[in-house]
Formats: structure tokens, sequence, C-alpha cells
């Protein structure tokens, strides 16, 4: 690998730009797709390649590419900068999410209690038309309020986010599902929503619980909200 | 999660001869995904994994030769390897990894 190329590769990952990164096997030669310089067979099984998030050897006009699909981080966006929040925070660091803390309330989305992670104190309404959630982003709400938690909800369910929870009981589930369905949601689209989020998995304490949101989250990402 | 390839970076910057491997095909059950990295200097430090442990002496031994040669190698581990007794997969599953110097 040569240390130009490696640094293009740096660059492009830097600025979340979906690469990939070509090695052909037999003698090493390597670029960075999609490229104008490169054939149309190899572009388009670059393109393939990020849109399964796939690293794999293919053979392409006679030769065997290895094709390292270097993606943006997944998204995950919680609403809420509560004790499960700061919970969630730094379990996020070691699995590679991108994290964006939503609370238009000052004294909780403060940089003191979330050293490190994007902040946004808008309302959740226009942080989410800021953010437009991808197929690569998820969703969380945490606040308990309706006022915060409802237009957050509403947004991502008009979004391509591949997952969508929401923290509260059984109870303050229903009633919220009902609020939704009268902002002319359909019953499908509501199914979308995690609630109870998380896996079951008898949590108690603010890091359990974040632990089986990730762990929902995750399943999801993996295994059951794969599209391609 | 820790980039291979920024270590790999830092390593090279701070004047050591570098090489990185990669997990380029699996079949079976390989402990670690296609992607996975191992970087290793010429002075033995090394840092990822391509497999659960079991050909990573192989491997950095293969690419410490490819920053000697110059010239990367793709290699071939698996059960039907002849190497099988000595770095085989207990696992019983095929990897290939490609090693190359980072020149």
């Amino acid at each position: 690998m040569r240390s130009e190329a490696l640094a293009d590769l740096q660059q492009a990952r830097a600025a979340k730009r979906p690469v990939v990164f070509a090695t052909r096997l037999s003698d090493g030669f390597q670029c960075l797709l999609p490229s104008s310089s490169a054939s149309a067979a190899l572009n388009e099984s670059a393109h393939r390649a990020l849109s399964r998030d796939e690293n794999a050897t293919k053979e392409i006009e006679g030769e065997s590419w290895f094709l390292h699909a270097y993606s943006p981080p997944v998204r995950l966006v919680i609403v809420g900068a509560v004790h499960i929040a700061q919970s969630l925070v730094p379990m996020c660091a070691p699995l590679g999410f991108d994290l964006i803390v939503v609370d238009p309330r000052r004294s909780f989305a403060t940089e003191e209690r979330f050293p490190n992670v994007t902040l946004m104190d808008d309302w959740p309404d226009d942080a989410m038309e800021k953010i437009a959630p991808d197929a690569r982003t998820g969703v969380v709400t945490l606040t308990h309020d309706p006022k915060l938690d409802d237009p957050a909800l509403d947004r991502a369910l008009k979004s391509d986010a591949f997952y969508i929870g929401s923290l509260g009981s059984r109870k303050t589930h229903a009633a919220r599902l009902g609020r939704l369905a009268a902002l002319g949601h359909s019953e499908a689209t509501l199914a979308r929503i995690k609630g109870p989020v998380g896996l079951d998995i008898g949590a108690v304490s603010p890091p359990e619980i974040a632990l089986s949101i990730l762990a929902e989250f995750v399943a999801y990402r993996r295994t059951i909200g794969q599209t391609t | 999660m820790t980039d291979m390839l920024a270590i790999a970076a830092d390593w090279k910057a701070a004047g050591e001869d570098v090489a990185i491997a990669t997990v380029v095909e699996t079949w079976g059950s390989s402990p670690r995904p296609t992607g996975s990295q191992l970087v290793v200097t010429k002075s033995g430090r090394l840092e990822g994994s391509v497999s659960g442990g079991c050909i990573e002496g192989a491997v950095a031994e293969a690419a410490i030769a490819s920053i000697e040669s110059g010239i990367p190698r793709l290699l071939d581990f698996g059960i039907s390897n002849e190497q099988a007794w000595e770095v085989g997969l207990a696992c019983g599953g095929k990897v290939k990894v490609f090693v190359e110097p980072l020149v």
C-alpha cells in the first residue's frame, strides 16, 4: 500500500465520504472507488459493496479484486440528554457509532454532562430536519415528555431511519401511538417504533437499559433491519 | 473502534517499517470477518488480528518478509493446506490474507 493511497483513503473517511478501497490481488495495484478512471464494472461492484456494507473478493473482468467498503459510521440520534443517554454515550464509542444528542433543555444537554459528543439544543423536529435520518441512522427517544418525544418520532417515521425506539412503559407507549396515529401515521408505520425500547434482558439500572437498547440497535443493523 | 489504518500511518510516520495484513476471503467458520486487519512492524510491533490467534504468527512472518522484499503476497490458510499442522485453523475454517508493505 502506498502511503499516498492510505492518506487519500483516510481523508475520504474523515470527510464521511463512502468509498471502496480496491486491491487487485494478482499484483497489489490499489485504487479508491468510485473513480472516473476505473472501469464501469469496477465502479458498479464498488456501489454494490457500499450498499451492502460488504468487504469481499470479487472476480471482475478476469481479475480478483478485494473490495473493502468504507461507509460512513452508523448514526444514533438520542433525543433526551437524560441519565440513560449518559450511559449510552460511552458504550457507543467502541461500537463505532456516531452519536448525536438532542435536547432543547439547556441544563440537560451540557458539555459537562456529555463531553466530546455532538449536542443539539434545537427542538427535536428542527433537529431532525437538520440531521435528515437516512438508512444508516437510528433514532431513540428517552425524554418521556410528549412535547419532545412526539415531534422527534413523527419526523423519524417520515424518514428512512432503520431503527426507531422510544423509552416508556407499555401504557405510555400505547398512549404515544394514539397521539402519533392522530398525526396521520398508519398502524404499519407505527409498528416501526420499538416500544418498550430495547431487548428484554430484564434491565433495571440506566447502564443496563442502555445495553438493552444498543443490543437491539445492533440486532437491527446486522440482521433484522437488513434491506439489501 | 480501533482504526488499524490510523495505527499503520502513525507507525510509518514514526519511522517504522510497516506491513498491513487484511483478511480478503473466508470460508466456513473463520473467527474474523473479511476486512479484518493486522498491522506489523519489522521491529516486532503488532496490532489488530486476522484470526482467533492461530495464524497470527505466520501472517506476521510473511508481513515482515513483504517489507523486506517490497512485494505484496496473498496467503492461503486452511485445513487443506500443507501447513495445517503448524498453522491450520483449529475451527476448520479457511481464510485468505493479503499482506503488503506500506511504502
